[in-house]
This record gives C-alpha cells, structure tokens and sequence, in this order.
C-alpha cells in the first residue's frame, strides 16, 4: 500500500482503470498436471500472474526434529523468479517469500488431512514465473490444485483471493497499480464448500461495513475460481471410467 | 455478517460427472446424504452428508460409498507383496526402499540366510532387488518387511518397472487372470508387486513389450476402459504394443 496520492485509479464512468467493475475478476485459468516428474503440480494464470505449483510426497520428513508423531507438516516454498517483475529479483529466500511459505502452509494445513499421515511431510513448491499483485492467492489456488492433482485427501480446494480500497472504494482483486497506490488490501483463503476461512491477512485500513463487502466479494469470487478449479481438474481426466 | 454466506458451491455440488454412472469427484464435494450408508475411503460425514477428501471416482458397493482415487501414494499394509531397493545397509539390517512414505526394515533375523552380524553386506548390497512380504505395520507407519516365504526372495535378473499404486488390482484382475494374460503374451515371468513396481523376466523383446503394455496403462488405464484396453493388448502381436 504505497498511499493514493494523486493517481487516480477509478474512471469517471466508475469502472476501474482496465475496464474492470468493482467486482469483477481478472480473467482466470487453471491447468492440472502440467509437471510429469512431480506427484502433482498446476498451472494458475490469474490476470498476469503466472504460478507453477509441484507437490511431493507424502515423503518422510527430514530433518527428523520436523516429523509430528500424529500428523504431516506441509513444508511450502513460495518463490519469485527473478524475471517475475519490472525489477530482477535477487534469487534465492527472502523475508518476504518466508512469510508467504510459513502462511501458505498454515493454510494449507487446515485443508489437508493432515493426521492421515504421521511422521511425513508434504513439499510444495510455488514458483510465480510472472508477477501482477496478488501472488500468494494465486500461490494457494495453484497449490489447491496441485494437491487434489497429487491423491492428497483434503477436506475442500482451498481458494486464495484478495480485495482491497482505492480511492475509498472497496474493490475484488487488485491489479498491480491498485496495489501499489491503493488504500487496503484484503487477501484470503476460503473453503468454498464450507465458507469457511482458512487464511486472512490485511494491509491497510478497512472499516467494518468495509470489510464486509471486500469479503462477499471475496466469497462471490472464490465460488467463481473454485468453478474453474474443478473444470480444470476434470478436464485432465475427462472421458474416463473407474 | 453479510459476508458470511456459507456453502457456496451447494448449487454445484451435484455435478462434476462425466459419465452416466461414474461420478468424478474433487475434494471438498458433496456426493450424497450418509443417511443408511457407510463412509468408505475418500470420504467423511459432515452433517448428514458425506463429503469427498479425494479426487477420483465415485463408488457405491454393499452400502459403502468410497472415493477410488485417480493417483494415490503407496501405503504399505500387513501382508503386502513388495518389490524393494536396498537403499542402506546396516550391521544386522537393511532399509529398503519399497515405494512408500517411509523405508522398510528388513532384519537379518527375517532374511532367508543365516546372516552373522556385520555381514548384511555379503548377502545384499545397496541397489540390490529384492520381493518380499509386509510383516508388521505401526500406527506410526514403521513398516517391518520379511523375505521368510514361498517365492520372496532377491532378484538376480530381470527388469523392474513402475505403474500407478491404484492400478495395481486391475493389472492383477481377479484370480490374477489378467496378469496370466500379460504373462502369456509376453512370455515373461512377471511379479507385480503392491507398491506399483513390477519386476519382469524374461527375453529382451518380451520385457520391451511388456514395458510398452504398462506404459499404456499407465497413460491411459484411469480413463480407458480397462477389460478394453487388456483385449486391444492382446491383438497387438508381441513388439508391436
């Protein structure tokens, strides 16, 4: 959130700077199965984000201080390619990336049957080739994706989206001039066939009737990427019989 | 809280079908009430409902309806037939690698020689093949492996390839037919073990075709008919597959 100033990022007519309405998605798709070599993987354009998401495992987990005796840890790794932006990125983990592996994980954790699998550990791996605002959401649908891809149980195809405010008005999915000159940015991950929320972070300010409405987008918006998810994953399998 | 609108895909819930009696379900999917019937695996009730955890297809038999999933790791039970590698010796132990989350312990004492202790080496060496039974496993998922058995033994010879874990039973088919089948046509003698790996012996043009025969199943045996798929393997004249 980089403050507004003098940007202005809603047009006269009300839409947003790229035409979009308030509530609108950038446009989504979604591809199971595109790594042969890993257990299950994913591709997510969202807008111009591009995520590529490998699942391993389950595998023992090492280093041995890791394991749980009653349960898998989710070991995420959420990193940016260096041609992802405008700007090269330094290869390599940063604050940033780790904050974004330790909540995707956390996430993750609350939709994976965790207990299934004692003493293991799930790697996912989240390389975002290209970069437009909104990454780790994209991140945790492509890893959704991934997982379901992979055989792993899971209780609902977790969904990351995000809203936000510019110009003091509430918008779903920020691009990335919204991001960088908005007021508020509202990402989430939701349960869309238990409404439930399994990851919430906010950047900014919201009031409460704020909040609200960037949150029934959200939801409305998940219910559409979920849609997609499910399509997805079906068409990888299309045609077939048990 | 406006927001909070709940259950979203229940309008979708009911579809993701591809077939007219073969559902395929992704996770998080209502796939019917669980009034009078039996969650089986891939499935949990919630609220009077079940719900599937996995992505595969939907089966309903003797009151259990069960999720039959499109990929699935190995997971070792009591009893299992398995192709292991002996991935680490030790002085009265090897670990072998059988496909799953974790190793498998294979002590001397259920090994078929008399091993003295510090001679595990002699006997199996790292990379070495061997078929072997699943005697114990833990809650932890500690698996215990034996080579006491008719037919376990090490694998001298032959080639080791790998099919899907959940494709495994229908490679067999009942009473193993189908692995008669392949056995015929390929002229090959054929182990199939639990954990997905196959070890195959036999001339180098009938281990060819019977790499190219599982690799068909492989790619296509989730989605194509499979008593189709075995029938059109047998037309094919051996090399040709």
């Amino acid at each position: 959130m980089g403050g507004y100033g003098d940007v202005q990022l809603l047009r006269d007519d009300g839409k947003r700077l790229d035409g979009r309405a308030l509530d609108e998605l950038r446009p989504v798709t979604v591809e199971a199965g595109v790594l042969p070599a890993a257990d299950g993987s994913a591709r997510v354009t969202h807008g111009l984000n591009v995520a590529v998401v490998a699942v391993y495992g389950p595998m023992e987990a090492h280093p041995r201080k890791i394991q749980r005796q009653d349960r898998a840890v989710i070991d995420v790794r959420y990193n940016m390619a260096p041609f992802s932006t405008s700007d090269r990125i330094r290869p390599g983990f940063n604050r940033r990336s780790r904050e974004i592996s330790k909540v995707t994980a956390e996430a993750l954790e609350s939709v994976v049957l965790v207990e299934r699998f004692p003493r293991s550990k799930i790697r996912v791996e989240i390389e975002i080739l290209a970069a437009e605002a909104g990454t780790r959401c994209v991140g945790i649908t492509a890893a959704a994706v991934a997982l379901a891809d992979a055989g792993i149980p899971m209780r609902d195809l977790i969904v990351g989206v995000a809203s936000g405010k510019i110009e003091d008005t509430v918008v779903l999915d920020l691009d990335k001039a919204e991001d960088n000159y908005g007021q508020a940015d509202l990402p989430v991950g939701i349960l869309p066939n238990t409404g439930e929320v399994a990851f919430l972070q906010m950047d900014g300010d919201l009031s409460p009737d704020e909040f609200n409405l960037a949150m029934e987008y959200n939801f409305k918006a998940a219910g559409e990427i979920h849609d997609i998810m499910v399509e997805a994953l079906q068409r990888r399998y299309e045609g077939g019989e048990a | 809280m406006g927001w909070r609108l709940g259950r979203i895909g229940e309008n979708r819930m009911s579809q993701g079908q591809t077939g007219a009696e073969q559902r395929l379900v992704t996770p998080g999917m209502a796939v019917g009430p669980s009034a009078g019937m039996r969650a089986g695996s891939g499935i949990i009730a919630k609220n009077d409902e079940f719900i599937a955890t996995r992505l595969g297809w939907l089966q309903t038999q003797h009151n259990t309806v069960s999720v039959n999933p499109i990929n699935a790791a190995y997971m070792p039970r009591s009893g299992d037939l398995v192709v292991g590698v002996v991935a680490e010796v030790r002085n009265n132990l090897w670990f072998l690698n059988i496909n799953g989350s974790f190793q498998g312990l294979l002590p001397m004492s259920l090994a078929p020689w008399k091993v003295e202790f510090g001679a595990a080496r002699i006997y199996m060496d790292v990379g070495d093949v061997v078929l072997a039974r699943v005697q114990e496993v833990d809650e932890c998922h500690n698996v215990v492996l034996t080579m006491k058995g008719v037919g376990l033994r090490k694998l001298n010879q032959g080639a080791v390839l790998d099919v899907p874990v959940q494709h495994v039973d229908r490679i067999r088919g009942a009473n193993n037919e189908r692995l008669q089948t392949l056995r015929d046509l390929s002229d090959c003698r054929i182990m199939v073990g639990e954990n997905g790996r196959v070890w195959v012996d036999g001339s180098s043009d009938g281990i060819a075709w019977t790499r190219n025969a599982l690799q068909r199943v492989t790619n296509e045996g989730h989605k194509t008919d499979f008593d189709a798929l075995m029938a059109e393997l047998e037309q094919l004249n051996k090399g040709d597959a």
